[in-house]
């Protein structure tokens, strides 16, 4: 059956309310067409090709992907990438649920608590690198010095290929204020008898968390933990800010996103740079998969 | 009279012993409370102290060990001299070039689509809504490199058009926040507007958006953010340094005159960030609501 057959079909009110309703959304239509649909099946084509930006693409096949299997610098990539979102993300998950359960926890003065927690994470972001770059600084940076306050001799942070990464992570936990609000409007939404009929069965703090808290807030977390890792994979301004765009040192902070810039705007491969974007959308979408599937046992859907 | 006192005031002695332990119990919860979250806010808090002071340095004070919080003398002129030499107004007027027409695209294409979603009924849209929301995990690095190439044959490369249309046609994020916000308002309004033979596209203009005011203001503020915020997109499509905005200005400044200069970047830095907390100050409301709403109905 032809479309113009099914819209036939359709009752007048209906075709009425799918002409209105497709003129509303059509900014969308158009949009994603333009901005997402077709640059999606290019980059899929530009992977397969040879295209050096200045020459039209010539199509090599798999070439580009077998080449970044044995790239060391994509692998490094890689590992540096899943670093990070290996440790980002669950440690932002865990303070930024510990952080809104503290503010949860009837304290005065909570608009100025929520704006200290709050304010980082709006800032932007070249600002947040550019401080936390004199403040790694071994000579005369401020943590180096709060250390060496208990005893501690610090590391050389953005220095030292070791500890480069660690002190991405760590920055990225001063910008944990968006989760920490999400988290308190939900844990504020667990209903009060619930936690109270916990209480009355005896269950002690850490129990009532367990059993009550964190199930009522898992969709939250879900979400959380999903648009985390989708930003971790594509996390680039701070370290192209802290680095010059390099990946220093010894290709310690080189992330996918910054493989992926050097490759189209250093090196002018636009096919390789589609090959890598491609990898990194797949990976994405499967741990989103995966995490969606995961925590259909875990996730409690139970008022909604 | 004194019997009747004592009966009274045994099972109330008794209440307040118990309910001093229970202080006692809560008193301790309260100063860990407390202490925990002084705690972590000195760990929120020290980077804006670092921030100023080094903005108030002098290039010998940077490197200094042990490191001095107060600057002696408090060099002012940093500012002046980011503000100066490093053009940070242009880099200002040229941000708000991007900022405003952003703010009105994604207010007016949102806001259009948002109410498609959630107040026409027609075949199939929920299943669309769907598929917006699923473009929400396609990452940005996957169409940029194509449509970098589109820009560059329309000769956009170096303007602002390549940061400022795409806005005009939708964020999935924005549309999931202003649909939930459009679904909460009342059908009658709809249905008695209908009834006086309103279209829908006036009851669109004329009832709902005013209704919807805090919600569009949240879509506002984040995308002036998001505009203020920018570095990716700014550093792909614009290369004349005349082009820069307050983000790729203050980065640029790092790899040009180095960490000598550190003190008057700091400078920068720290105006770079003002008209943000200025905002969030005046609008702190509409920041934590916009957040629970684009969070908790997931």
């Amino acid at each position: 059956m032809t479309l113009s057959h099914r819209l036939h079909r359709l009752s007048h009110e209906d075709r009425h309310g799918l002409i209105t309703g497709l003129l509303f959304i059509s900014p969308w239509i158009v949009g994603f067409l333009v901005f997402r649909v077709a640059p999606f099946f290019m980059s899929l084509y530009y992977s397969f090709t040879f295209y050096p930006v200045l020459e039209d693409p010539t199509w090599i096949g798999l070439a580009n992907f077998r080449n970044l299997l044995t790239d060391g610098r994509f692998l490094s990539a890689l590992y540096n990438t899943a670093y990070y979102a290996v440790f980002a993300v669950p440690m932002g998950a865990f303070f930024g649920i510990l952080l809104a359960m503290l503010l949860n926890m009837k304290v005065k003065g909570m608009s100025i608590w929520r704006t200290i927690f709050y304010l980082p994470s709006i800032t932007p972001v070249v600002a947040t690198a550019l401080v936390w770059l004199w403040m790694f600084n071994p000579r005369g940076g401020i943590i180096n010095y709060i250390l060496s306050l208990v005893g501690i001799r610090g590391p050389g942070w953005l220095g030292s290929p070791e500890w480069a990464k660690p002190a991405l992570i760590l920055m990225g936990l001063w910008g944990v204020g968006t989760a920490v609000v999400i988290y308190l409007a939900a844990l504020q939404d667990v209903p009060r008898e619930l936690v109270e009929a916990a209480q009355l069965d005896g269950a002690n703090a850490a129990q009532q968390i367990r059993h009550v808290t964190l199930p009522m807030i898992s969709p939250v977390i879900l979400f959380n933990v999903i648009t985390g890792l989708i930003g971790a994979f594509q996390y680039f301004t701070e370290v192209h800010v802290m680095t010059g765009g390099s990946g220093s040192p010894a290709d310690s902070t080189l992330m996918m996103s910054i493989y992926l810039w050097q490759s189209a705007f250093q090196f002018f491969k636009m096919g390789y740079a589609s090959a890598q974007a491609w990898i990194m959308f797949v990976i994405v979408v499967v741990f989103t998969v995966i995490l969606f599937r995961v925590s259909g046992r875990v996730v409690y859907y139970g008022g909604r | 009279m004194n019997s009747q006192m004592s009966t009274v005031a045994l099972p109330h002695g008794e209440q307040h012993r118990h309910s001093s332990r229970y202080q006692a119990f809560r008193g301790i919860t309260e100063v860990t409370k407390y202490g925990a979250l002084l705690f972590f806010s000195v760990f929120f808090i020290l980077p804006w102290v670092w921030m100023v002071s080094t903005s108030l340095k002098n290039p010998q004070e940077l490197v200094v060990w042990p490191p001095i919080w107060i600057p002696h003398p408090i060099r002012w002129d940093n500012y002046v001299q980011a503000f100066a030499q490093a053009e940070f107004s242009r880099f200002v007027v040229n941000t708000l070039k991007i900022a405003v027409p952003s703010v009105i695209g994604a207010v007016l294409s949102n806001s259009l689509v948002a109410y498609g979603f959630a107040r026409v009924r027609w075949p199939g849209r929920d299943a669309v809504f769907a598929l917006v929301l699923a473009t929400m995990i396609l990452p940005g690095f996957v169409t940029f490199i194509p449509l970098y190439i589109a820009f560059h044959r329309l000769g956009w490369i170096n303007t602002y058009a390549p940061l400022i249309i795409p806005v005009f046609f939708a964020s999935p994020f924005f549309v999931f926040l202003l649909r939930q916000f459009f679904m909460g308002l009342p059908i009658e309004l709809s249905d008695a507007a209908k009834v006086d033979g309103a279209s829908e596209l006036a009851i669109f203009w004329q009832i709902i958006l005013p209704l919807a005011k805090p919600a569009l203001a949240v879509v506002a503020l984040f995308q002036f953010i998001g505009s203020w915020n920018d570095y990716f997109g700014p550093l792909i499509y614009l290369n004349d340094k005349a082009l820069y905005t307050v983000s790729l200005g203050i980065a640029n400044m790092r790899t040009t005159y180095g960490f000598m200069n550190f003190a008057w970047i700091m400078a920068a830095t720290v105006m770079s960030v003002v008209p943000i907390i200025v905002l969030f100050f005046f609008a702190q409301r509409t920041f934590i609501e916009g957040i629970a709403l684009t969070g908790l109905k997931g």
